[in-house]
């Protein structure tokens, strides 16, 4: 929160961008490009089709080490990590002991540590909450954040375009599974993840090396249609998977349990929030995250209201028309009543009601290895 | 130089719009500084045909996968067309904005008061260099 009075802060790629043509926007404290020339459109078909590369070093990376770090890591989120083997990569939350949520984060099992990626907007936020719950359990937590640059490469493609660069053989790296190796001849942390639907890496190396990496995937995927995108079609391309936006779909006023994040949960172990939620799975969520549909067309965007029969029934939390699939659609918190699929809901858009309907989430569905 | 182009033969909003008189109608669209500003335009809602339009009130809506923003209307007149291209391919307004007009409509008795309050195309291309700054 203290960010929105400072200068905004600069990725090391920043000057790199501006000379590819980036449109510069403040997003989440940091100078990031919302487009290059090829426009949203071209950059999203890119990963859907080919390849794109992402400058992502805004995301926060905590490294987790100690006695405890198990222990510790498996009381504070969601998911089971004894399920984890080394070097095994999975999506988790961070929950308030309410079950709303903290943050939405990413975990790497390493060698004798932890790697946790979190939401730029987060990262204060994440790192003290993550040291306030740490009390009594023997751990050290560090925000390796600075140090270290993030990318994403996502797309079909993109396995054919790092493996020019990398000893590695990244045919068998399956998803949501890492592997440490060189990237360009820079040591590097490659996770078979991403945020896009698509199946792709996210590459983490030292931070110094971060225009060198950047130019020579862009080289290495010149002749196989690699873009360089930009945050609108990080977001396009996030929204047709259904996969959740911190500040959207997810934050501290809403519950796991209705943003249909069941799937990341592990009942079966304590965690921080898990009463709560609990109880909210014995008696059901009021409200739930629904996708829809627009019957009549319009764009139906972040905050616009949703009404039942003329009754005001919740509000759009992400909405847009779809680059892949070519229709209007949204996510919405709506009562649970209206989330079946088929319901007909209204959005009210710019005051006009709008016809829409409800239908199966995830509008695209994820094409991972 | 601008960076952005014009229509020689149209007049010039500050919001943006341009209007070109074409014999007896006057047709709008939104500048090459617009859809430049807008990104890619994903949907256009466009006025009813036989709706009245007003000098500087809104008369459309563009969308993009930015924003919605409205399209004022430079001129006063009756909608007799709406450009029926824009249902479907409205993106054809980022590729060729002078082209891709959203509305004509049959001016009204204000209308040589109305364009000559307009900005002609040299004026109006130091304007949208200005604005991108």
């Amino acid at each position: 929160m203290a960010k929105a009075e400072q200068q905004p802060l600069k990725t090391p790629l920043y000057d790199s961008h501006v000379e590819m043509g980036g449109r510069m926007v403040e997003f989440a404290g940091y100078l990031l490009p919302v487009q290059y020339p090829t426009g949203p459109t071209l950059e999203h078909a890119a990963v859907r089709n080919a390849a794109g590369l992402f400058d992502i070093d805004h995301m926060g990376q905590f490294e987790l080490t100690g006695p405890d770090a198990d222990l510790f890591l498996q009381y504070i989120q969601v998911w089971d990590i004894d399920q984890m083997r080394v070097l095994d990569a999975h999506y988790s939350l961070l929950l308030y002991s309410d079950g709303t949520v903290v943050d939405d984060i990413f975990l790497y099992r390493l060698p004798e540590r932890w790697f946790i990626a979190v939401n730029a907007s987060n990262r204060a936020k994440d790192f003290a909450w993550l040291e306030a719950n740490a009390l009594g359990f023997d751990v050290t937590l560090r925000d390796i954040s600075d140090e270290t640059c993030m990318l994403a490469l996502q797309g079909p493609s993109a396995e054919t375009i790092l493996q020019r660069l990398t000893p590695a053989d990244l045919s068998v790296i399956a998803a949501r599974t890492a592997v440490e190796t060189t990237l360009d001849g820079v040591p590097a942390l490659f996770g078979r993840t991403g945020y896009t639907g698509e199946d792709g890496f996210e590459l983490y190396f030292p931070a110094a090396n971060a225009v060198d990496v950047w130019n020579a995937i862009l080289v290495a995927g010149k002749d196989d249609g690699l873009l360089a995108c930009g945050l609108a079609a990080r977001d396009s391309l996030r929204f047709e998977a259904c996969l959740p936006l911190y500040g959207h779909e997810i934050d501290a006023t809403t519950y796991a349990l209705e943003a249909r994040m069941n799937w990341t949960i592990a009942w079966n172990k304590e965690f921080v929030g898990r009463d709560a939620l609990l109880k909210m799975k014995l008696e059901g969520a009021p409200r739930l995250l629904v996708g829809f549909e627009m019957v009549e067309k319009a764009v139906a965007r972040e905050h616009y209201h949703v009404a039942s029969a003329g009754v005001e029934a919740g509000y759009v939390t992400s909405g847009m028309k779809s680059p892949t699939l070519d229709k209007f659609l949204g996510m919405a918190y709506v009562p649970a009543a209206l989330s079946k699929i088929g319901t007909e809901i209204e959005i009210l858009v710019r005051g006009q009601p709008k016809k829409a309907v409800i239908v199966k989430r995830p509008f695209y569905k994820p094409r991972y290895k | 130089m601008s960076q952005y182009k014009v229509d020689a033969d149209a007049r010039y909003a500050k919001s943006h719009e341009w209007a070109r008189k074409e014999g007896d109608i006057v047709v709008v669209g939104i500048s090459d500084y617009a859809q430049d500003t807008l990104s890619d335009v994903v949907y256009v809602e466009l006025p009813a045909v036989g709706s009245e339009v007003v000098a500087g009130k809104q008369a459309a809506v563009v969308e993009s996968v930015k924003a919605a923003e409205d399209v004022i209307s430079p001129v006063s007149g009756k909608v007799v067309e709406t450009n029926s291209q824009l249902a479907d391919t409205p993106e054809i307004v980022n590729g060729d904005p002078y082209g891709s007009w959203f509305y004509k409509v049959e001016p009204g008795a204000n209308i040589d008061a109305e364009l000559a309050a307009l900005m002609d195309a040299d004026a109006y291309a130091t304007f949208a260099a200005e604005s991108a700054h």
